[in-house]
């Protein structure tokens, strides 16, 4: 699944990152890698960014970045 | 005797801290900011401790030493080119794995460093716990625990610094990152390359460029062919075979099976220094997150505390202004009887008391506004207001972040330009540079002031606003232009973090006010004196005007006649006449002022530019008025003043200008054209500085004027051409 298809309130395991390599090297220097835990907090007001939770840190990413990364064991999770 | 001096560069992650363990160890000014990439300018503090100079370098917080943002081409540059003595990485302990990887980064350059285990203690609250001792052998450097806001550890820190600094310590090999085979050979490879062909060699680490070399990296490549002479384009054919040889191996670019690799050396440390007990983690800043960035009530609590601090700034603002102004007054007044005349009394009391007084009248209120802007910024809600507004500066083709140097363009362009800096990419940058001066600055608020109390009494305020509103949409449109015409391109990755909210340290943002506040009177202070007497030169000569009207022997005849009409008048009528007699020497000298201005070198120089602005129905007044706000926007108001030949500069100037026969369409083009054309000498000297091209102050002077003139022509001949005046 995209991780921009997920919904708030979802959680799951960052399993592969397309997208151009600044891109993705800007993501993991954040600290998002492959096999990372990733929660879905909120979608700004306007639907766009998306704000994550990545081991603690609260991280915010477009849309469009997001749909860059794929995520697998998506389920609901009450954090 | 003479003491060592010793450098210590302190580098980390955005809100890791290090911006306090700094402050904590000069003592000196320095603010703390959650906004990421607070510090971008190179900050330094001297002191002297343990028999040694320190000299203490706070670095821009970096999560990597890609250079991709200036803060980074900073930080990099910065070690690699000064190589301090040591170089303390401080750790965020609650997010290890991050900070290491900066670590693994500055431990590939031929520095020295230590680590600063900051903010264990919040780190152990939530669980994590960290074995120092292991780090420390692990990585073979030394690990201090700090506490930089209650100042904990940082006498250690230094002691341990100045200890390593004097050591000769050679750094191990093996406790550098380690990359796949197929990588550490291609690094092999190209380190003997330069070693025996390039005749220049490199001044940076070998095993470093080389590695940059793979990762395709752009600074490095043209040093490389900058410097390495003949062999330069050898060398980077050479590495890039190696890079396609690599990605076709990984499947991957090489940079990116770097970066995981160093991920990877990273997880085997963290295996073994790190211990989480799953803790319930109390986050308030989430909570207050559940508020602030609510769906619905998000943006209505942003445009509260954004309508808040622009209320602030000008209520609070008013009372010094009062005080400034009245104080800059009685100063004139002073030296006004107190030195003899002279030309130089003139150039003081008529040039440079009232320039500079125009512009530090300003004071309060750039500095309340940037107290307000330091709140947002190390609370950490700059970040959020980022988040809530990146969709919107998106449509612009901007980032979210730009938003904060457009908002500040409405109090002032100069730190709005500089605000800029926070921006990653060259191009985003620049065009928030370009499009900032479109926001009217606070210094266009008195002409707007005084041209809509003159001709829009009851809707004054609707057509302030009209004007602001219309600065917003050319600045989104010019926006989008430039976005599809000379600054090409996708915009900047948004990849930000929110960090913890944090509650500011008043000594911190009154350290942040000063420190903006100076820069602007320092900036501003020197460009608006040289400004003010160019204006004044301009005004104030030639001095020997040929008058169409003898005015002191005019004013003697008038006297004499009053006189003697006071002599024959009774007890009663003196008294009137009296005010007559002031009133009518009042007129001849005001008429004289109006003819001299007219006569001067800026009176010429209006009427001969007069043509070109009389299509947009400014008079030759109007044109000089504008003409000086070149300097700066609030000598428009002075300089309309006195061309109108009146003494007051507010209530009176409403009066004479209804009485000139400027229409309301005219003020209203006029007021058009000072949101539009060229921004004040200050701010494009610092478009020049922080573009770092002078062809980018050229374009946006061309560009804003000949739009401003565009726009007002259509403006008023349009509205004349439907019957509007």
């Amino acid at each position: 699944m995209l991780l921009s298809k997920m919904k708030e309130g979802q959680s799951g395991i960052i399993s592969s990152m397309s997208g151009n390599s600044l891109l993705r090297r800007r993501i993991r220097e954040i600290g998002i890698l492959n096999g990372t835990e990733v929660y879905v907090e909120k979608y700004a007001p306007l639907k766009d960014p998306l704000e994550l939770i990545v081991k603690g840190c609260h991280i915010s990413l477009r849309v469009e970045e997001a749909a860059k990364i794929t995520v697998d064991d998506v389920k609901q999770d009450p954090m | 005797m003479h003491k060592k001096s010793i450098t210590i560069a302190l580098a980390g992650n955005p809100n890791s801290g290090k911006t306090t363990i700094f402050n904590n160890i000069t003592g000196t000014r320095q603010k703390v900011g959650n906004w990421p990439g607070v510090t971008v300018e190179k900050k330094e503090g001297l002191i002297s401790k343990y028999g040694y100079d320190l000299k203490i370098v706070d670095l821009p917080g970096t999560y990597s030493l890609t250079p991709f943002s200036i803060e980074e081409i900073i930080a990099r540059n910065f070690v690699l080119e000064e190589c301090p003595d040591v170089l303390i990485d401080i750790i965020d302990a609650s997010n290890l794995e991050r900070s290491l990887y900066l670590a693994t980064q500055l431990r590939e350059t031929d520095c020295k460093i230590m680590f600063a285990l900051n903010m264990a203690d919040v780190a152990r609250t939530n669980g994590t716990k960290i074995d120092a001792e292991k780090l420390s052998e692990l990585l073979d450097l030394p690990v201090v625990f700090t506490v930089g806001n209650k100042n904990e550890g940082i006498d250690i820190l230094l002691t341990k610094a100045i200890e390593l600094a004097e050591s000769t310590v050679k750094i191990h090999q093996k406790r550098k990152v380690k990359y796949s085979k197929d990588i550490e050979n291609a690094i092999i490879k190209l380190q003997t390359f330069i070693k025996n062909k390039v005749e220049t060699k490199p001044t940076y680490n070998l095993r470093w460029t080389a590695i940059k070399l793979l990762e395709n990296d752009e600074i490095i490549r043209k040093w490389i062919l900058r410097k390495a002479g003949s062999k330069g384009d050898a060398l980077l054919q050479e590495a890039q075979t190696l890079r396609t040889h690599l990605t076709d191996r990984f499947n991957d670019d090489p940079e990116i099976v770097m970066t995981d690799e160093r991920y990877g050396f990273i997880a085997g440390i963290l295996k073994e220094v790190l211990t989480t007990s799953s803790q319930n983690r109390v986050d308030i800043s989430r909570n207050i997150d559940l508020v602030l960035t609510h769906r619905y009530f998000g943006f209505p609590i942003f445009i509260m505390f954004i309508w808040a601090m622009f209320q602030f700034t000008f209520s609070a603002g008013a009372y010094p202004m009062e005080w400034i102004d009245s104080g800059v007054t009685l100063l004139a007044a002073g030296l006004n009887s107190l030195l003899p005349d002279s030309i130089l009394k003139d150039l003081i009391v008529n040039g440079i008391i009232p320039g500079v007084g125009s512009v530090i009248i300003f004071l309060p209120n750039i500095l309340i506004l940037f107290f307000c802007i330091a709140i947002f910024e190390d609370t950490g809600y700059m970040a959020r207001a980022a988040f809530l507004m990146d969709r919107i500066m998106h449509i612009i083709g901007l980032h979210g972040k730009s938003f904060i140097p457009m908002l500040m363009g409405f109090g002032c362009n100069v730190p709005a330009v500089i605000a800029s800096r926070t921006l990653e990419s060259e191009k985003d940058r620049i065009l928030t540079i370009l499009i900032t001066p479109f926001m009217s600055c606070s210094a266009k608020l008195p002409i707007y002031i005084v041209l809509t109390g003159a001709f829009f009494s009851t809707k004054a305020g609707t057509v302030i606003f009209s004007i602001y509103l219309i600065g917003i949409i050319v600045a989104i449109a010019s926006g989008r232009l430039f976005r599809a015409t000379v600054l090409k391109g996708a915009d900047a990755p948004f990849v930000m973090e929110l960090p913890p909210y944090r509650a500011p340290m008043l000594k911190s943002l009154l350290i942040h006010m000063w420190d903006r506040g100076k820069m602007f009177l320092k900036k501003m202070g020197g460009v608006i004196l040289v400004g003010s007497i160019v204006v004044w030169a301009l005004s104030a000569f030639p001095k020997d005007i040929q008058y169409s009207l003898d005015y002191a022997s005019e004013i003697v005849r008038v006297e004499a006649l009053y006189d003697s009409e006071i002599m024959a008048a009774g007890e009663l009528e003196r008294d009137v006449i009296e005010k007559k007699k002031d009133a009518a020497i009042a007129k001849l000298i005001m008429a004289q002022r109006a003819e001299k201005t007219e006569k001067s070198f800026m009176g010429r120089i209006g009427k001969s530019i007069a043509p070109v602005f009389a299509p947009l129905g400014i008079d030759w007044r109007g044109s000089v008025a504008l003409l000086t706000g070149f300097v700066a926007k609030e000598i428009v108001v002075s300089s309309m003043g006195i061309l109108y030949a009146v003494e007051e500069e507010s209530d009176a100037l409403h009066g004479a200008l209804v009485k000139s026969n400027m229409t309301p369409l005219a003020a209203f083009s006029m007021m058009l054209f000072v949101l539009l054309y060229l921004p004040c000498i200050a701010t494009m000297a610092t478009i020049w500085r922080e573009t770092g091209a002078f062809k980018w102050m050229t374009f946006s002077i061309l560009y804003s004027t000949s739009l401003a003139w565009v726009v007002c022509f259509c403006v008023y001949q349009g509205g004349k051409i439907i019957g509007i005046n």
